[in-house]
């Protein structure tokens, strides 16, 4: 069982290893088209990884989380075009606006669970969206932000600009790859554990001497600040940031790739992102009721396998792996 | 030293009282049983030391301070720790992963959120050491969900026990386990430091004479004799209240 | 601000906080009895206020459109509790996450087969015009949809109140086991419940049409209120819903009328101050 478990380590490793030199390589061989819809990949991978700390780890059922990915895109826009594009500014900026955005909303959604939790964090992206739409001062009304510069890098007059598709893609691939292990080591942490606590029986926490409260405002906070952090990086590429990225369809495209992937394992939601950003551009006949085929998938998935592709995997896994186990 | 004090509680549900007037001192490092035919507040008494309930009046005192009003984490971290009647466990956990949620707050490492939990071997040893006691050793990677309801029970008490309390509350720690499984945990409360403060809620007459050094009765929500053992058993109202309906009392009367 | 101008206002408030009771009516019913929150609410709302549209261009009435819209919506909901949301029972957040595709489904739908412009409904002939308020026009549609919210809010509470049917819905509310305990057959009540509520949603989308017109992000502009109505005024209670209601639907409208770019942040705000001060909202009872 040890020596099955250690080849299994081996062979992910390996595995690992052939992805990261095939990422680097892609963009070498793709098209330009190609690249951008692996780049995008990585920017919602990243947001669907941040909600599923709350659906899959903290239990706590957020149907709101486009707010924060608007947050972290208006937040750049704003500041990319009324003063400058260079990240080493730009990334703190939109880190802490969206840990503020989470704050405040957690602060008041936490008063509630379950429904109740639901229906306020829902709400609460609907009403960053009215605002993005009416305050047409600040945020460009329904045309939302356009010409975002590219962004740069650097200090003084040392700067280095990704001017490109292909440069940017490395930039989100980076932020990816950074956002995934971070989030990784979190979920393994004393402090992700207690989170999978909570889901499990928070009653028993507080029974442990745990201040659940406080730490579910932090994991509501560090999923709203990854959450930005897409939608930041979605606005760089994009050179653009629309209301629609608060609307509730974004909220549930996000939460189709969590469930379709398996909440509860960082990898599932990433391979979710992958599937639902990829195969519209595959099955080019039926983009235009895409997201009604979306709607579709997701409820099978709800109804006939709600752990998921990973759940699945690890279904298959288990019955190959050990046909004697009752 | 007085180290648990409920003061004059009075408890009401809607209209219904559940607890009036409740008085009761438990010195530090005393064995204290609350008995009781049922619905006679037991369980509301419980609940408003452990924190679930707030009481309608009256107070409740934890080494001199006024805990009334504290929620039910804070008067863990004070000291003051509980089990639950039904099974309240991380169901879908393994069972090392259970005890690991204990040990890691106590040690306040909970907040850590780099490195794995699995490496910090302080937690790793003392979970060890928690299981081993309770005999949950080898089932340490079972999802406590999968374990037999006796060993439930013993983990419900392992997860209290691994905040290392001062005081222990415990909610009928026998409920639903076999004659065989009763007599096991009564030993291994028995077991415990002499210097654990304990209350106990148990309907195991057998249990309730052996381990407490003084017996609280209640009944419609009233205190009606307090004292050792002894003096509780010929009480003649505990008498008339338990004859011919509880033949463990009976035989112990 | 003129006295004449605030009383149309209020009278606007009126009219919607009405139209929203009839959503919220539903919604809360629903959320109450299965602890489910049905995000495709406001998809039956505008698929009603569609059908209705349809039927008035084929048929030319207002009122069998008023007729049929909650019927098809009525049955529809039927098919969808009876054959998959009862599969989910023990399920709560599976059936939210499936109303929820199914929401993304309507949305989708609906723009593919009523198409993405703004739809005008027109009212009936027989209430076209308006009469004189305090000097100033006010459409006799609305007024009479004062009425038309009045009755059907009463018959509503009459019916949760003072009829047996009513009697197990409420202890449903408060406690569903009981009423299995009880010999009722619980999965009957909640296909009731789910049934009345998906065609009163449609009824309020065919009522308001004349008002709001149809369009695509209408569904989910309705339904954003109305949660805001359930989480305000609590869950599982008509009074509850009707005293949301009114809050929200004159806070839309006045906001609308004199802040138009925070209008939601204001009702937003009016939420987040009821969680402070009473989070399982005003009139409710019960933890969601």
């Amino acid at each position: 069982m040890t020596s099955l478990l250690a080849n299994f380590r081996r062979w992910q490793f390996w595995l690992t290893l052939i992805g990261l030199i095939a990422l680097v390589i892609y963009p070498n061989v793709a098209s330009s088209y190609l690249i951008s819809l692996l780049t995008e990949v990585f920017v919602f991978a990243i947001f669907a990884m941040s909600l599923d700390l709350l659906l899959g780890y903290s239990g706590l059922s957020s149907f709101g989380h486009a707010a924060f990915f608007g947050l972290g895109g208006y937040i750049l826009g704003f500041v990319a075009r009324n003063w400058t594009a260079n990240m080493f500014i730009t990334l703190p900026i939109v880190l802490i606006g969206s840990a503020l955005g989470a704050l405040i909303i957690g602060f008041f959604a936490l008063r509630t669970s379950g429904l109740s939790f639901l229906m306020f964090t829902l709400a609460a992206s609907q009403m960053f969206f009215g605002i993005a739409i009416k305050w047409t001062a600040v945020t460009g009304g329904s045309d939302g932000l356009s010409g975002i510069p590219r962004p740069t890098i650097g200090v003084g007059d040392t700067v280095y600009r990704f001017g490109t598709g292909f440069q940017f893609y490395f930039v989100a691939l980076i932020f990816f790859l950074i956002a995934f292990w971070l989030m990784r080591q979190l979920v393994h942490s004393p402090f992700g554990r207690a989170l999978i606590g909570i889901k499990s029986n928070e009653a028993r926490m507080k029974a442990l001497g745990y201040n659940t409260w406080r730490y579910k405002m932090m994991a509501f906070t560090l999923a709203g600040v990854f959450a930005g952090l897409s939608g930041y990086l979605f606005a760089y590429f994009n050179r653009h940031v629309s209301p629609e990225t608060f609307y509730w369809t974004t909220s549930g495209q996000v939460m189709i790739m969590v469930i379709i992937g398996g909440a509860g394992s960082l990898t599932g939601p990433a391979l979710g992102a992958v599937l639902v950003r990829l195969l519209p551009s595959y099955v080019s006949s039926y983009t235009e009721r895409w997201h009604a085929i979306m709607g579709l998938v997701f409820i099978l998935f709800v109804l006939f396998a709600p752990q998921g592709i990973i759940g699945l995997l690890k279904k298959v896994g288990r019955v190959s792996n050990s046909p004697n186990e009752p | 030293m007085t180290q648990l004090k409920a003061d004059h509680l009075h408890k009401d549900f809607g209209g219904l009282t559940a607890l009036v007037d409740v008085t009761l001192e438990v010195k530090s490092g005393e064995r204290r049983a609350i008995i009781g035919p049922n619905g006679a507040g037991k369980t509301t008494f419980f609940k408003l030391l452990a924190g679930e309930h707030i009481p309608t009046s009256g107070r409740v005192y934890f080494d001199g301070q006024d805990i009334t009003h504290l929620p039910v984490h804070a008067r863990a971290n004070l000291g003051l720790s509980h089990t639950f009647q039904r099974n309240n466990l991380f169901f879908d956990l393994t069972v090392f992963e259970n005890v690991r949620l204990a040990v890691q707050h106590h040690r306040r490492l909970a907040w850590q959120m780099f490195k794995s939990a699995g490496s910090y071997q302080a937690i790793n040893e003392e979970t060890e050491k928690i299981l081993s006691q309770l005999g949950l050793s080898d089932h340490r990677q079972q999802l406590a969900r999968h374990l037999a309801y006796g060993q439930q029970r013993s983990l419900e008490v392992a997860l209290a026990l691994a905040t290392e309390p001062r005081a222990l509350l415990l909610d009928e720690p026998t409920a639903g386990m076999s004659p065989a499984e009763t007599a096991e945990m009564a030993k291994f409360i028995e077991s415990l430091p002499r210097s654990l403060t304990m209350l106990i809620v148990e309907h195991d007459m057998d249990v309730v004479f052996s381990l407490a050094d003084r017996i609280t009765a209640l009944h419609y929500g009233q205190v009606i004799a307090e004292g050792s053992p002894e003096e509780v058993r010929s009480n003649p109202m505990v008498q008339e209240i338990y004859l011919g309906t509880q033949s463990a009392v009976k035989r112990h009367l | 601000m003129p006295l004449d101008i605030l009383v149309i206002q209020l009278l606007n408030g009126l009219v919607f906080s009405l139209l929203l009771f009839l959503m919220a009516a539903g919604l809360s019913l629903i959320l109450g009895l299965m602890d489910v929150v049905n995000l495709a609410h406001g998809g039956f709302y505008l698929f009603g206020g569609y059908i209705g549209l349809t039927m008035i261009r084929w048929f030319g009435s207002f009122w069998l459109a008023l007729l049929i819209a909650p019927l098809v919506a009525g049955a529809l909901g039927l098919l969808l509790q009876v054959w998959f949301l009862r599969r989910l029972q023990s399920r709560h957040l599976d059936q939210v996450l499936f109303t929820f595709g199914l929401a993304l489904i309507a949305a989708d739908m609906l723009r593919w087969y009523w198409g993405a412009y703004v739809e005008s409904v027109p009212p009936p002939p027989e209430l076209d015009g308006s009469v004189l308020i305090m000097g100033r026009q006010f459409p006799v549609y609305r007024l009479s949809l004062i009425f038309f919210g009045a009755i059907v809010g009463v018959a509503l509470m009459v019916l949760l109140d003072y009829t047996r049917i009513g009697a197990i819905v409420r202890a449903g509310v408060s406690d569903s086991e009981l009423v299995s305990g009880l010999g009722i057959n619980i999965d009957w009540v909640f296909v009731g419940v789910f049934v009345l509520g998906t065609a009163l949603a449609a009824l309020a989308g065919v009522a308001a049409g004349p008002i709001t017109n149809l369009y695509p992000g209408l569904d989910f502009e309705i339904l954003i209120l109305a949660l805001v109505v359930v989480v305000i005024g609590g869950l599982g209670t008509l009074r509850g819903a009707l005293l949301g209601s009114i809050l929200v639907g004159m806070t839309e409208t006045l906001g609308k009328a004199f802040i138009p770019e925070f209008s939601l942040f204001v009702i937003f705000a009016l939420m987040a101050l009821v969680l402070l001060v009473r989070p399982r909202g005003l009139l409710g009872q019960k933890e969601a």
